[in-house]
């Protein structure tokens, strides 16, 4: 069957549609009868029939990485259920999508919410799970309005509920909202709020989800990308999916460009395929008129900031080889080599219109907002990034005020509960270190001299 | 001793947004929502409910009320302080009356590079809003005198491809400039009839 797409929303010649073949596809809408008619829930049929492990060996097999931003192999999550539970096991699809410059789970839930029904559902089967959370970010009020009616209709057919399909499997399924808190999206920020509390990280370990999760019992969260692929996993089979992609890098992955490009949105591409050349200037239409590429922010804002104008030396094979930031593929690996991480892959552009003061004030806003409080060098640290980068906006910074930024930021990361400690800080590390020139020329000395209150005085003092 | 802590914790303070919405109290339908939200849960969990509850709450009331508060903790079998430390902490729930038409625009680096900063303004402009008074942390939600309106930073709303964007209740609108601000508005001003 031919499949057309709304004017102007066609993929790109690049592009390699598995997760979005339907987003802002002709004819295509929300129902359960446009799903089935494409096959839909074939492959929950398919995996009743087969042994657990071996779709979780299948799922191994594919190499599929975790799209929500850590990266972890999903096979190998799946599998760190304690062998002798006797609790109830329990599975979390991440829908918070709130790691700044990232939209591709948005378009799974609003537009197709079957495929992520049927991932799940798969998902339990091969977890031993019974009850599924959904846990949708507030802002998407829709987005629950549209699943949980497609959780309903599925039911009526009995893919989700008593005894799916006649096969004696069990499978409830629901929405849980969140309430516009980012932490919400660390894993165990989630659970806690699932479970309707401030969502306090938890300590890890000993509290590694997959053995204490939700209500202490064993627990998968994945994010809603990484469930939708376990369908075409099971489709394809794994070793077939993983000849998509590179080694080690395997399947199909959404980049979400973002900022100073012709042509912005979304790109379902095979990971490592793609360079930034290719993304950037074919597929997003090159720098807007008149600009020049000045910096990427290339997985999600906590994601290191590379250069435009940089380097590399990265290691390919036996070899090592040095590539310019241009020629560097989008994967998990090379990402990591550079210094950087794939994440959640949002990819932020910035052109040379850009102050990295204004840009990097705007980002510790957001993280001085979302810090949950919980441990003293974020709550506290995230604060004190975010005072410093007003006064360089402002125009009352000295140059001191560079290296106290970047300290704050090293006395931050690594030093807290949760991996937000250094979601925080890794944007200040970098920037300061690719950007200093420019931070300090808009400092000045005299803002040394400035005369200050006692008050001010021990205020500037402790920021 | 937890209505002594609700007494000293929750503001109760009127705001123009108030005459839009109704007061607090409990209808036949909240209370089947309630009940249906909480056998999401296991039995024992009730508590995990309180995120859903309040949510059913505020879409109807506007707001989270003390009168809410203490209900939502009787339906739930907890403490209202453990309520209220939940709805202290999102930044999704509010302890006063929003304006009829409540407007989060994103803040974020996407939606900033493209003018959401200006189309705060703007839009403060239009509606008489003061947002002068609010922290660095969006608060409190800004109301615009005649209670129409009320508008509130948000945080990267996951579509930062057509930004700028922005929430209008729970309507989300795209590629909203700075200078689409009088259209928006007025989108729902004619709506109201
Ligand atoms: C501060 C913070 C925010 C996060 N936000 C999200 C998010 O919005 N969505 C998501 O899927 N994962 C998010 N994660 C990652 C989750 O903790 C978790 O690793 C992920 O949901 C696992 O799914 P995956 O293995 O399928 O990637 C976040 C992590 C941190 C530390
Ligand atoms: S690192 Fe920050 S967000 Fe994470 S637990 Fe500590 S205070 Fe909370
Ligand atoms: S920055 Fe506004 S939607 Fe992401």
């Amino acid at each position: 069957m031919s499949v057309t797409y709304k004017a102007g929303k066609e993929p790109h010649e690049k592009e390699y549609r598995l997760i979005f073949k339907n987003v802002d596809r002709e004819g295509w809408d929300t129902s359960l009868d446009t799903y089935e008619n494409e096959g839909g829930y074939e492959m929950l049929n398919k995996a009743l029939k087969m042994e657990t492990q071996s779709i979780t060996n299948e799922v191994k097999a594919s190499g599929l990485r975790g799209r929500g931003g850590a990266g972890f192999p999903t096979g190998v999550k799946w599998g760190f259920i304690p062998p002798n539970n006797t609790k109830p096991v329990y599975l979390i699809c991440n829908c918070d999508e709130s790691e700044p410059g990232t939209f591709k789970d948005r378009y799974i839930v609003h537009q197709d919410p079957h495929q992520l029904i049927e991932g799940m559902v798969i998902s339990c089967f091969a977890v031993g799970a019974h009850t599924a959370y959904i846990y949708i970010r507030e802002e998407f009020p829709e987005a629950a309005t549209i699943v949980e009616k497609a959780i309903a209709e599925a039911r009526a057919k009995n893919y989700v509920g008593k005894d799916v399909l006649g096969s004696g499997f069990d499978c409830e399924i629901y929405v849980h909202r969140g309430a516009g808190a980012y932490i919400c999206g660390e894993e165990t920020g989630l659970i806690e709020s699932l479970e309707g509390k401030r969502p306090y990280p938890r300590i890890k370990p000993p509290y590694f989800p997959a053995a204490m999760g939700l209500y202490l019992a064993p627990t998968i969260v994945n994010n809603v990308e990484s469930l939708c692929h376990v369908v075409h996993i099971l489709r394809m089979g794994g070793e077939e999916y993983a000849k998509l992609g590179v080694a080690r890098n395997t399947g199909t992955r959404i980049l979400c460009v973002s900022g100073d490009v012709k042509k912005p949105g979304y790109f379902e591409v095979e990971v490592g395929k793609v360079t930034f050349r290719e993304l950037l200037f074919d597929m997003c239409g090159g720098p807007k008129e008149g600009r020049e590429f000045k910096a990427v922010i290339p997985g999600g804002s906590s994601s290191k900031i590379l250069r435009c104008d940089e380097s590399f030396k990265i290691r390919q094979g036996d070899s090592e080889v040095n590539l310019d930031f241009m020629d560097l593929p989008l994967d998990f690996d090379t990402l990591a080599a550079a210094g950087s991480m794939a994440g959640s892959g949002g990819v932020i552009v910035l052109d040379d219109s850009r102050k990295m003061s204004w840009v990097l004030n705007n980002i510790n806003h957001f993280y001085a907002h979302e810090s949950c409080g919980q441990c003293t060098p974020c709550r506290e640290g995230s604060t004190w990034m975010r005072k410093l980068s007003d006064r360089i906006v402002e125009g009352k910074a000295s140059p001191t005020d560079i290296d106290t930024l970047e300290s704050v930021a090293y006395q931050i990361d690594g030093k807290t509960v949760c991996a937000f400690g250094e979601a925080s800080s890794w944007p200040v590390e970098a920037i300061v270190a690719k950007f200093k020139d420019e931070l300090v020329s808009e400092t000045s000395t005299n803002n040394d001299d400035a005369i200050l209150t006692p008050e001010e005085a021990s205020a500037t003092k402790y920021l | 001793m937890s209505n002594d802590i609700l007494e000293h914790n929750v503001a109760l303070e009127a705001t123009p947004g108030n005459q839009f919405f109704e007061p607090f109290h409990v209808t036949p339908e909240l209370e089947a929502e309630a009940n249906e939200r909480i056998s999401h849960y296991p039995a024992d969990q009730k508590r995990s409910a309180v995120l859903m509850l309040l949510h059913a709450v505020q879409h109807q009331f506007g707001y989270i009320s003390a009168e809410a508060l203490e209900w939502v903790a009787g339906k739930l079998e907890i403490e209202p302080i453990k309520v209220l430390e939940v709805v202290s902490f999102y930044p999704g729930f509010r302890q006063s009356a929003p304006g009829k038409f409540h407007i989060r625009v994103c803040r974020t680096l996407s939606c900033a590079m493209a003018g959401s900063g200006e189309l705060m303004e703007k839009l403060c402009e239009l509606t008489g809003i003061d947002r002068s008074k609010s922290d660095p942390h969006h608060h409190p939600v800004a109301v615009s005198p005649c209670g129409k309106w009320s508008l509130e930073f948000a945080e990267c709303l996951a579509s930062c491809g057509t930004a700028p964007v922005c929430l209008v209740n729970d309507d989300f609108h795209e590629g909203v400039a700075p200078e689409k601000a009088q259209d928006l508005l007025t989108k729902y001003d004619s709506s109201e009839q």
